[in-house]
């Protein structure tokens, strides 16, 4: 297996580890942090392909990262903000009794 | 591939599996922590020193300990008797399973991928900085505008029950 391709495969797990955690779940806090570990594979990727692949502009791969990494970070500061206005209306953050919208 | 990218792949999986599996909340955000660090190392290992050193700032100084307020401020640590698994759980790992086979698959059976370059493509912090302020410049505004919107938003948000309160 050459590097790029294990360093792929081991985003690939991340992202699948993340995506089990934040369907199988049931408090939202945790699905944000399935979230986040999908965001991170996906940021994985981006490094692996720019220290590997073929590069006709060194910094893009580096910039594209920092750039996703701060998109990241409001997401996580609006989805926690957005749990916590849930649980004081709730009192739970666990996304089966949330069920308003339920038809 | 060397070692150590086998020892830091096993501490950035294990890590992030304690992380989706743990009962109680504080300890999965304490895994998720040293996820973040596994993921810091990675890209160090992939000469992408300053994406590394954001991911120390960003993801183990601030995300982290965010994550760690949400969960005291919604009483996450106290562990309650019921299931941490939704109902439909096996679908979720079943759809999580499949993901990993597909895309696993297409990995190892791909024929696009480059072959493996020698030389490390330079990345310096004074070249990353020259970009940000010339190239770069605009989506480097609009991020920064979206981190001030988004964090007033996120306090407009959590604060709005008490100013109903009052």
């Amino acid at each position: 297996m050459t590097p790029l391709a294990a360093y792929l495969f081991l985003a690939a797990l991340l992202f699948a580890v993340g995506l089990g955690g934040a369907l199988a779940r049931r408090n939202a806090i945790i699905v944000l942090i399935g979230i986040e570990l999908m965001l991170n594979a996906a940021n994985l990727n981006f490094i692996a392909f720019w220290r590997y692949g073929p590069n006709p502009e060194p910094l893009t791969g580096i910039l594209f990262v920092l750039f996703s990494i701060g998109i990241a970070a409001a997401e996580a500061a609006v989805g926690l903000a957005i749990i916590m206005a849930v649980y004081r209306h709730y009192r739970t953050s666990n996304v089966d009794r949330i069920t308003s919208l339920k038809g | 591939m060397s070692p150590w990218f086998y020892i830091n792949a096993l501490l950035i999986v294990g890590s992030a599996v304690a992380a989706m599996s743990l009962r109680n909340l504080v300890h999965c955000a304490l895994s998720l922590a040293v996820t973040f660090a596994g993921l810091a190392l990675a890209y160090l290992q992939l000469q992408a020193q300053f994406v590394g050193f954001a991911q120390v700032l960003v993801y183990v100084g601030a995300v982290a300990i965010l994550i760690v307020f949400a969960i005291l401020l919604t009483r996450g640590s106290e562990t309650s008797p019921e299931c941490i698994l939704s109902p439909g759980w096996l679908w979720g790992v079943g759809i999580a399973a499949l993901t990993f086979v597909v895309s696993g698959g297409a990995i190892l059976s791909s024929k696009l991928l480059p072959a493996i370059q020698g030389e490390v493509p330079s990345a310096t912090v004074r070249q990353i900085g020259d970009q940000l302020m010339t190239k770069y410049v605009l989506p480097l505004e609009v991020v920064g505008l979206l981190l001030t919107a988004s964090l007033i938003g996120a306090v407009i948000i959590a604060m709005r029950q008490k100013e109903e309160g009052q």
